[in-house]
């Protein structure tokens, strides 16, 4: 299972990143292709990118809003926000762990041997800090003497835009070198931070601040595709728990906001099938075997 | 299984629908309002100052 979702993790990448005409034009996709959702982080101003990310258009929406009323438009982002919304109520953070070409680099980046560290389960809630302040409010509410606001997350701290758009483009039009300054300075330290610390720990930046893992982290209640425990099964032998890229110890909290949906603890290390993966409440599979409905969580015996 | 968790399941398998439902109403208004065309002005253009350069 994990080739099958490392396959699929690279054709989403490949699928968001498809326009490869930038070293002759050296410039973006321009194409029409880019009124579609990347599911995942992947920066609209990376040359090879075919759609837009949800976050840095969802930034210009809100940081336009007044803009665009006083012009008779009324764009409140609703287009982009029912785009992501009906991904999340689909999959949840289930495409962090599948469809996501930031998620796969910093997991290619934890292959890299060294020591490894946990991430302290309390800076998990700084992602939802930068959903509700650097792409929502801040964008809204800053704005400058025309009424346009900025787009705080990709400005200050998005690693992703620098390293998919900053750095290409730079490589792609050398003549950008003497605009850089501390802006993109800044971005750098905050990019290198992010692949230090994604070879020592699993995922930091899904999990500390990604502002779509948190928005769709939001839907763990109400989407489609979801893994569901099975309390009965359980020997509390706790396996499950090093196998979670995301520090998520399932048999504990099956409702964690935290799972990605990568099926490890369900297919590496449950054997007694106490991990179904299961589509609208219906079990579609376990370990290989056919999944055989259980109890809730809720109706099993403590 | 008891009324109360057939209810549940019932809710589980309910509500994912129901909020994609949510959201796709919400980007059908978007449709109309005619913000694709303002989400594709945006992403053909390299915003510079957002990818740390400028």
């Amino acid at each position: 299972m994990e080739i099958v979702r490392k396959w699929v993790q690279t054709i989403m990448a490949l699928l968001v990143n498809g326009s490869w005409s930038f070293p002759f034009t050296r410039t973006i996709y321009q194409g029409p292709l880019k009124v579609v959702c990347s599911p995942g982080l992947n920066c609209y101003s990376c040359p090879a990118a075919t759609t837009y990310c949800p976050i840095g258009s969802l930034q210009q929406l809100m940081a336009g809003i007044r803009i665009a009323l006083e012009n008779g438009q009324n764009f409140f982002g609703l287009y982009v926000l029912g785009t992501m919304g009906v991904l999340g109520g689909a999959f949840g953070r289930l495409i962090c762990g599948w469809a996501c070409p930031f998620g796969l680099i910093q997991e290619l980046l934890h292959k890299i041997p060294s020591k490894k560290f946990s991430i302290p389960q309390k800076l998990n809630y700084i992602k939802y800090g930068f959903l509700l302040f650097f792409v929502i409010l801040l964008p809204l509410t800053v704005v400058d003497d025309f009424g346009y606001g900025e787009l705080w997350f990709c400005k200050y701290v998005c690693p992703a835009g620098t390293l998919e758009a900053g750095l290409p483009m730079l490589m792609l039009q050398p003549a950008l070198g003497q605009t850089i300054g501390l802006l993109f300075f800044n971005k750098l330290t905050i990019l290198v931070g992010f692949i230090i610390w994604s070879i020592l720990a699993s995922r930091p930046f899904c999990r500390t601040a990604c502002p779509l893992g948190a928005f769709y982290a939001l839907f763990k209640g109400f989407k489609l595709v979801k893994l569901r425990f099975i309390k009965e099964n359980c020997t509390r032998c706790e396996a499950c728990h090093p196998v979670c890229p995301m520090g998520v110890k399932f048999n504990e909290s099956p409702e964690n906001a935290e799972c990605i949906s990568c099926l490890k603890c369900m297919d590496k290390a449950c054997k007694f099938d106490a991990i179904t993966l299961e589509i609208a409440g219906l079990p579609v599979g376990s370990r290989g075997r056919a999944a055989r409905p259980g109890p809730r969580q809720s109706d099993a015996p403590a | 299984m008891t009324a109360a968790s057939e209810k549940e399941a019932k809710r589980i398998r309910v509500a994912p629908f129901i909020t994609i439902l949510f959201f796709l109403i919400m980007g059908i208004v978007g449709i109309m309002t005619g913000e694709v065309g303002r989400v594709l002005e945006q992403a053909v253009q390299v915003c510079l100052s957002c990818i740390g350069i400028g």
